[in-house]
């Protein structure tokens, strides 16, 4: 007798359940919106949503406690990583998380970031680089390209006048307690799915309680670039990752 | 029998803020407060506790912002130009409703200033140094025994309230050596589970903001909110203290350091035969206006005394006007003023022969 | 060769169109109406051909699309 042959019908790809619910602001094509994606499946798939405190930024993801079903910690411009190490020092066993855009990070927040990492607090931070300020209408970023229009480099950043783009990942790699450091992207799958390994390593550093981790996440900002979703991840393709190589520059 | 100890007002205060059950201090160094960063970081390693000499006095008080979300007593120290880095962090930390203990020993100013004992803080605590619609308690202490006790009280009104409770000291008294009784833990617990951060297992998420952009009058409900909780401790938490002022004629009005000299002052005028009293707030927010007020009627004149240019004089005037108390009509008691700017210290003769010649 | 079915969840969907780049198969393509946000949405118009690679889950930065995958499975009434 032949066996009849059945086809099941398998969810491979779902909606993480630490993701609320409601619909995110970010504009259509938004860097941010797919880290968001990623960090929720890791808490599902760590099982760590009920150790979880998040700390958000000032910028567009200022309200990124709210898509996520954890604990959320508001910080003042550029001092997550601060409120991250008051956090940490209360919670030790808890997991600690610093998301960031470039201008909380890089700009106000720079002693934040760089005495955080070198005291190796042991927190998680992630960092969006979308080399525009986009929550206040795209003004320059510290890590906007040379020659890069924006609403405050109106003729193009002139490296001349305000220096060139600052590389995050290499600043802190002359500090000697991060022991993570990598560079992705969300432009495409392939560079997603390696995105979603380095967030990996950065949350099991701190479940295993070892120390400081650090991944940044080069973005796409339609908005703040003037151009569609697709053509910002061509443009995170061929002038960002040229100046900000991708990679792993430290995994201890 | 509790024995005396001999330590400076910093370190009283320092070691009585470990007493209160504070386990989190960050801090940065900037004289004449040095002492208290000193102080943590050797006491805090010995009791399993945090001392962070933080990159700034910003970062500081967001360390502060993230520990007391998360539920635990914490405390930040700095002298004037760096409490006012830290203002954003205090309004932050009002609009969040979160609790913790800003030590502010002032020194002269404006700018670098100098490393002097000063009062010149005393706006920018009582109107807010920071921006929108908050208010801290503001205590001032007088004595390096008040630098403890007070900081025992500033713990409990924060967790009370969930506020910011500022110590208002300055130079003289952070560096002053006086005997002292350590104060015991108040006993007072507070329970914070149904908001602090602590992992939201077996509940659901809390989250520690204080933005609120929609809908729109959220941010006026928040806002309300605040405006009743400061009502409530305008009618409980003024403190005061008064000496001698029963019979005095003249009252002199001081706070801190200025009280103490004007206490001596008193002393002298009374064994010259003139009946000056002193009237010390304690709480500068809430200040005590009622009280002055009544206290004011039975006297010619109040003489206020000040290290700054007469920043309190304002509460004084409106306190001869306040309405809260059964006569509502308004005192027409005269103000003159001493004041001695830019870390200068009063000195006691001069405030003598000021109140000697009202009686000519 | 896997069979699968990609479901686009229409009222999610901002219409940033990253799936329709990515998908190896070119099978997406932007809705002829609009959702109730007033958005395109992308549509898959041959799941037939989908292989259930899941790049238009990956790429998707609203979680709008689930991926299924069939599965033939041997065994039936008769054993």
């Amino acid at each position: 007798m032949k066996s009849e042959e059945v086809m099941e019908k398998k969810l491979v790809y779902g909606r993480p359940k630490a993701l609320a619910d409601c619909p995110m602001h970010y504009c259509p094509g938004c860097g941010h919106s797919i880290v968001h994606k990623l960090l929720a499946q890791l808490i599902d798939e760590l099982e760590i949503r009920e150790k979880c405190i998040l700390v958000a930024p000032v910028g567009c993801s200022v309200l990124a406690y709210f898509y996520f079903k954890v604990d959320g910690c508001e910080a003042a411009h550029g001092r997550a990583p601060a409120v991250a190490t008051g956090l940490k020092r209360v919670h030790p066993d808890k997991m600690i998380i610093a998301y960031q855009g470039d201008g909380d990070l890089l700009a106000i927040g720079t002693a934040e970031t760089v005495h955080a990492a070198n005291r190796g607090e042991k927190i998680s931070v992630i960092f969006i680089n979308n080399a525009i300020y986009g929550m206040t209408g795209g003004q320059m970023a510290p890590t906007s390209l040379a020659r890069q229009k924006t609403a405050t480099s109106p003729y193009g950043r002139d490296p001349a006048d305000v220096g060139q783009p600052i590389r995050a990942c290499e600043l802190l790699n002359t500090l000697e307690a991060p022991l993570f450091i990598e560079r992705c992207a969300v432009n495409n799958v392939k560079n997603t799915i390696k995105t979603k390994r380095a967030l990996k390593k950065v949350l099991m550093n701190q479940i295993s309680g070892k120390g400081y981790s650090f991944v940044e996440i080069l973005s796409m900002c339609p908005t703040g670039w003037g151009v569609t979703p697709q053509q910002g991840a061509d443009w995170v393709e061929e002038a960002m990752i040229p100046y900000y190589p991708l990679g792993n520059i430290r995994d201890r | 029998m509790a024995e005396k100890v001999l330590m400076k007002g910093n370190e009283a205060l320092a070691e009585s803020a470990i007493i209160a059950g504070c386990r989190h201090y960050f801090a940065y160094p900037i004289t004449p407060q040095n002492e208290i960063p000193a102080y943590m970081a050797r006491r805090m390693p010995q009791i399993d506790g945090t001392f962070i000499q933080a990159e700034s006095e910003i970062a500081a008080i967001n360390m502060v912002f993230g520990a007391s979300a998360a539920g635990a007593r914490a405390m930040t120290s700095s002298s004037s130009p760096g409490i006012s880095l830290k203002q954003e962090g205090i309004s932050y930390l009002s609009g969040a409703g979160l609790p913790a203990v800003v030590v502010n020993i002032m020194r002269g100013g404006p700018g670098l200033g100098n490393i002097s004992g000063s009062q010149a803080d005393y706006s920018q605590a009582t109107r807010g140094g920071g921006h929108g619609d908050y208010r801290m308690i503001v205590l001032a202490p007088s004595s390096v025994q008040e630098m403890a006790n007070l900081t025992i009280k500033a713990f409990d009104l924060a967790d009370e309230y969930r506020i910011v409770v500022m110590i208002l000291g300055d130079g003289f008294l952070g560096q002053i050596s006086e005997p002292l009784t350590l104060p015991n833990p108040s006993g007072r617990s507070f329970n914070k589970a149904s908001w602090a951060l602590t992992g939201a297992a077996g509940r659901e998420p809390h989250l520690v903001m204080s933005l609120r952009l929609s809908p729109e009058e959220a941010l006026e409900k928040v806002n309300l909110a605040l405006q009743e909780k400061y009502r409530v401790i305008t009618e409980r938490e003024k403190r005061f203290e008064t000496y001698l002022g029963d019979d005095a004629d003249y009252l002199l009005v001081g706070f801190g350091t200025a009280a103490r000299i004007c206490k001596g002052a008193v002393n002298s005028l009374r064994r010259q035969g003139v009946k000056a009293g002193l009237f010390r707030p304690i709480s500068l927010w809430p200040f005590p206006h009622e009280e002055l007020k009544a206290a004011s009627r039975r006297v010619k004149k109040l003489l206020v005394v000040e290290m700054n240019s007469g920043q309190m004089l304002e509460d004084i005037r409106l306190a001869l006007y306040a309405s809260g108390d059964a006569d509502s009509s308004p005192s027409s008691a005269e103000i003159d003023f001493y004041g001695k700017m830019g870390g200068t210290v009063p000195q006691i003769e001069e405030i003598i022969e000021r109140v000697i010649s009202y009686e000519k | 060769m896997a069979r699968g079915n990609p479901e686009v969840d229409q009222e999610r969907c901002k219409g940033c169109e990253l799936c329709i780049g990515v998908c190896p198969e070119e099978i997406l393509k932007m809705s002829d109406t609009f959702n109730r946000q007033g958005q395109r949405y992308a549509v898959c118009f041959e799941p037939d051909r989908c292989t259930a690679c899941t790049f238009c889950a990956v790429i998707c930065p609203e979680s709008a699309i689930r991926i299924w995958r069939y599965a033939q499975v041997k065994g039936g009434k008769n054993g």
